[in-house]
Order: C-alpha cells, then sequence, then structure tokens
C-alpha cells in the first residue's frame, strides 16, 4: 500500500493499493484525485481468466456439480446447486421434498462457513484496527475463538452431509450419492443450539462497530420467495420494482466486458449498475427472517431496509442467525429421504437457475443435447455483478471523504471493497489498490 | 506424537504429507497417531489441540531442489514465505500457527517438514525426487517409534 503527497493538496492525489489483502483472489485498486473530484476509479482484475464455462462444453450433465464446485473453494456449495438446478430445468425435473430440505441445510453450511471466515477474519480487523485476524486474536483472543467455532461447525455439516468441509464431493443432479442417518444429523443439534446463541452474540458485537455515514441508493437485486429467506430458488426481485423469473434474467441483465478487468461486469439494461449480496437479500426479504433473525436485527439498529454497505458486516452477522436457526429446524425434524436422489434422464433442453450465494445472486444456464451432453454454458458470480457497484461505492466514498489523510483514506477503501467480501477467483473467472490525488 | 499430513494428492507433488501419513498409518506405529488433513485453518486448529507433540508434513514450492526437505520448528518463529497458502483467502498451515500461537495454542513441540516438490499440476502420483524423500522420512520416522509387531 502506498499513498503520496498531502491530502489538503488541490493537485492531483493517487492511492494506490499494490495487492488488496483479506478478499480471495487477485487484483488491485487504482484511484485518481483532481482537486475535489475523483476522475478515476478502476479495480483492475489480473487474476487470469478461468474458461470454466468453454471447458463444460463436452462434458457430461452430471459432472457439471463437481466441476464447477471448483470454482470456489469458499462457496462450492453454491455452485453445485445453481448448476444442479438449472440441469434439472433443463430435463423437466423438479427436486423437492425432502431432499430439497437437505439441499437447504447444505447451503445453511456453506454460509455458516463463509459468513463466520468473512465476519471475524476478514472484515471486523477493518473495523477494530487490526491488519488480519492474526493480529486482532493477540488482544481479542475469545472473539477469533468464537469465529473460529462458528467455522467449525459449518465445516461439519458440509462433512457430514457433503463428504467434506471444502469441495464437498456428495451433490449430484437430482440429489446426493448418500443421505446421512438420522442419529448423524442429530448429532447436530447440541452444537447448533450454541451456534445460534454465538450468532445471536455475533450480531450483538459487531453491532457496536462504528460505520461510516455513508448509504448509496442501490437498486437492490436478490432472489425473493414466497415462503421463504432465499436460498435455492425464487424469482428475480429489484427494489426498484423488477419482478421477474429467473429465466428472464439474461433478459433484464447483461455482462460486459471493461479493459481494466479479466472479470466481466453485469449491467441492468436500461437501469445501470446495480448490487446483489446480503444487503439485498435482507433489504427484499426482511418479512422472510425468522422471528429470531428479525428482533436481532431491530436490537442491532438495522431497519428493515439497510443500503450502509459497511453495515453489511451486521447483516451478514443477522443472516449467520437466520441459518442457524433454519439448519437447526432441518436437523431435528430430519427423515432420510429414500432414495437419495431422483432419477435424472437427460433430454435435449436449456435450463437456467439462480440460487443465492454467501456473496450474492449466482446465475448458471446450460443448454444440453438429447444425451446429456453439455452444448453451452454461462455462470454469472456476484462478484462480477458487484465489481461496477464497487467501483461506484469508491467514487462515492472518496468524494465525501477527501478530508481524511491518505493512510486513513486508503485504509477505508480497502474496507469498502472488503464490504462486498469479493471474490475474484469466481469472477475470473480479482486485488492491488491506488489512490492517485497527484 | 501427532503426525498430520496436509495436501491434495490430486495436484501430484502437494500430496507428499498425505503420502507420508498414509504409509506411517499402514505400519500401526504405537507411540504415532496419523491423519491426513486438507490444511484449513479450523481443522488444523482442532487436530492439534491437546496435543503437546506434533508433526506436520507439507509440501513446498520454494526454489530449492525437489525432494530437499526443509525443518522447522515453529517455537522459533513464523513459517517462510513457502509456506503461505495459496488456497482459499489465504489461510492455511502458516497461518494456522501464527493464529494458534496469538491465542496461546500452540502445541508445546510442533515441528514441521516441508518437501520440496516439483509438479503441482492436477494428477495422482508423486516425482521421483519427492518420492525418495517420503521415503526417507517415513522410514526415520518409522524407527523412532515401535512398531506394534515389535512388542
Amino acid at each position: 500500500m502506498s499513498a503520496s503527497k498531502s491530502p489538503s493538496s488541490r493537485k492531483t492525489r493517487t492511492i494506490t493499493v499494490d495487492t488488496l489483502a483479506r478478499v480471495e483472489g487477485e487484483g488491485a485498486l487504482h484511484v485518481r484525485v483532481r482537486g475535489d473530484r475523483v476522475e478515476d476509479v478502476r479495480l483492475r482484475i489480473y487474476e487470469p481468466p478461468r474458461f470454466f464455462e468453454g471447458f463444460l462444453q463436452g462434458r457430461r450433465f452430471t459432472e457439471v456439480p463437481d466441476i464447477t464446485a471448483r470454482i470456489c473453494g469458499i462457496c462450492p456449495v453454491a455452485y453445485q446447486m445453481s448448476s444442479c438446478h438449472a440441469l434439472e430445468a433443463a430435463c423437466g425435473v423438479t427436486v423437492g421434498g425432502p431432499l430439497r430440505t437437505l439441499r437447504r441445510l447444505l447451503y445453511c453450511g456453506e454460509w455458516i462457513e463463509s459468513h463466520a471466515l468473512h465476519i471475524y477474519m476478514l472484515h471486523a480487523p477493518d473495523f477494530l484496527g487490526y491488519q488480519s485476524g492474526i493480529h486482532m486474536a493477540a488482544d481479542h483472543p475469545e472473539m477469533v475463538e468464537r469465529g473460529l467455532e462458528l467455522k467449525r461447525i459449518g465445516n461439519q455439516i458440509l462433512e457430514i452431509l457433503g463428504g467434506r468441509a471444502v469441495h464437498p464431493i456428495n451433490v449430484k443432479v437430482g440429489g446426493f450419492y448418500r443421505v446421512p442417518a438420522r442419529k448423524e444429523l442429530l448429532a447436530l443439534r447440541e452444537p447448533l443450539l450454541g451456534e445460534r446463541d454465538m450468532a445471536l452474540a455475533t450480531v450483538r458485537w459487531v453491532s457496536g462497530f462504528t460505520f461510516p455515514d455513508f448509504a448509496p441508493d442501490y437498486e437492490l437485486v436478490s432472489l425473493r420467495h414466497p415462503d421463504e429467506y432465499p436460498f435455492n430458488e425464487g424469482r428475480v426481485v429489484t427494489s426498484r420494482g423488477l419482478d421477474i423469473p429467473v429465466a428472464d434474467y439474461e433478459k433484464h441483465f447483461h455482462e460486459e466486458h471493461v479493459e481494466h478487468s479479466n472479470a466481466l461486469h453485469s449491467v441492468h439494461v436500461g437501469e445501470g449498475t446495480y448490487h446483489v449480496g446480503p444487503l439485498a437479500r435482507y433489504s427484499l426479504n426482511f418479512d422472510k427472517l425468522a422471528p429470531i433473525a428479525q428482533q436481532a436485527a431491530r436490537e442491532a439498529g438495522l431497519g428493515t431496509v439497510c443500503r450502509n454497505p459497511f453495515q453489511s458486516i451486521v447483516v451478514r452477522a443477522v443472516e449467520l442467525l437466520q441459518v442457524c436457526d433454519e439448519a437447526l429446524a432441518i436437523v431435528e425434524s430430519y427423515e432420510p429421504p429414500d432414495p437419495p436422489a431422483v432419477e435424472i434422464l437427460p433430454r435435449a433442453g436449456t435450463g437456467a437457475a439462480a440460487t443465492e450465494a454467501p456473496r450474492g445472486l449466482l446465475y448458471h444456464r446450460y443448454q444440453i443435447d438429447a444425451d446429456g451432453k453439455v452444448l453451452l454454458a454461462k455462470i454469472v458470480p456476484p462478484t462480477s455483478q458487484n465489481l461496477r457497484q464497487i467501483e461506484d461505492d469508491l467514487r462515492a466514498f472518496v468524494e465525501g471523504h477527501l478530508d481524511l489523510p491518505d493512510d486513513r483514506l486508503t485504509w477505508q477503501c480497502e474496507q469498502a471493497i472488503r464490504n462486498y467480501d469479493p471474490c475474484i477467483s469466481c469472477a475470473t473467472h480479482f486485488l492491488k489498490l491506488t489512490v492517485d490525488r497527484g | 506424537m501427532l503426525v498430520l499430513g496436509i495436501g491434495n494428492p490430486l495436484r501430484r507433488d502437494d500430496g507428499a504429507g498425505p503420502a507420508v501419513a498414509a504409509r506411517l498409518a499402514g505400519q500401526a506405529l504405537e507411540t504415532l497417531e496419523v491423519r491426513t488433513l486438507s490444511g484449513e485453518v479450523a481443522g488444523l486448529l482442532d487436530a492439534w489441540a491437546g496435543h503437546d507433540d506434533v508433526l506436520v508434513l507439507d509440501a513446498v514450492a520454494s526454489g530449492e531442489p525437489p525432494g530437499t526437505l526443509h525443518r522447522y520448528a515453529a517455537a522459533d518463529g513464523p513459517l517462510p514465505a513457502a509456506f503461505s497458502s495459496f488456497s482459499t483467502h489465504g489461510f492455511g498451515l502458516a497461518e494456522a500457527i501464527e493464529l494458534a500461537r496469538a491465542l496461546g495454542k500452540l502445541p508445546r513441540r510442533l515441528t514441521v517438514y516441508g518437501i520440496e516438490g516439483e509438479d503441482f499440476r492436477s494428477g495422482e502420483g508423486l516425482t521421483p525426487a519427492v518420492e525418495a524423500a517420503v521415503g526417507w522420512v517415513v522410514s526415520e520416522l518409522g524407527r523412532d517409534h515401535t512398531a506394534h509387531s515389535a512388542r
């Protein structure tokens, strides 16, 4: 990280962060300020493109969940779920009942792993003034231990249901290879009761942090389902009134190539930049949160809509509580489905699906032939949908905070990026930071 | 002693740690408890909780000749950069050790053997130099610990 010149200069200021820390993947940020105007903000994504969509072509549709799981070590379940749902849609099959419930439990495990890691090890150090979770651990050992304990239970859910904690191997189109016995899941009941209390304590802890006064008029985009906080299915809705089936997603949202990024940028056609992730999900689905999560959110001072991205840490904590509560309910009422998967016979067709990854809406579309060979794959990860929004946030945030000295401004710019918990590996298919004030 | 082999056997030489663990487990040495792990932080902290003497085996890419055995004692300080994780969000063995140190949860004795790898591409099997290093580590550890059958 480097910064140049005094903040009072009326000329140009540059702030540079060469390698952004505590984000997943490789990228850099460059901000150029002239006088009191931000001239340029570029999130330069230099992690190489990954070509997943290309090498899925020609593979059997049954291989897709295991291949796409490899896109991300933090959210493999999201890739497995979006691909399974899209391929099942292509084959004209809907997987419901206890298998659907078990998929929700698997997703709960991933959200717990991902949110606990981001809240405790990646984002909290920003608010408390530490370079890393490890530096924070020396002064706040009890907090870091709580974060690790939370993550551990997420790992356990993935191990039992997914076969292992990272890159689970037990998911197939149609369901699972093997489903756990009732007593295997019941063993999670006691830990989950403790986990839910820790999640509630997490909401209380992070709500006491100091948040910059910053709340852009985002177009928030997420799934919405009539009966549930969204994971696996729903309609795509926005804060400006769009409400469409997932199959129409590409009519409204386009990916564009920009020169400084190996990740595509998504835009809402006719509207522009939009925002996916915890703030969007929470604000568009507050009424679907469990009573315990709604109450914790109110006590934390959140309204039913939250547009301050710095408060995303509080929203993640509320979501952590939500999924602990749901996981507990699933575990308590579990009866093993038989058989462990619905048989899926391929047919020529196209299917699209979106699920809510921890970082936001994840869209997949596949075209397969009558033998089940993949002819076309399209994957739109949450981080590439948020990249343009992150750049807009930085532009607005820097313009509103030019009085800050460079080191403080740089720190808060990095924090503004981590608000999104960006996953660059997913999107390249990203980070360095430069603020240029001349 | 607890022996932890970490790495991914589907990335050729990255499987050096698990290869040592598998061969030691096969010898059923009574004073050795052997486990294989992915190298994820919470898993490592869990695994060595309550143990006084821990040996961690991992593959490294530091630029030394393949098969070179690097030895470190965690008590001496942070591991060199070659152990820093390529894994998600940059949390691996080096970070797990520093986190344990900060939390006061480092085993009394934690030794790390880093086996220099050559080929980390997709696929199974070790390159000859790494295979030789794995064999040497297994026989050294085997000699130091009594086999069940020899009782």
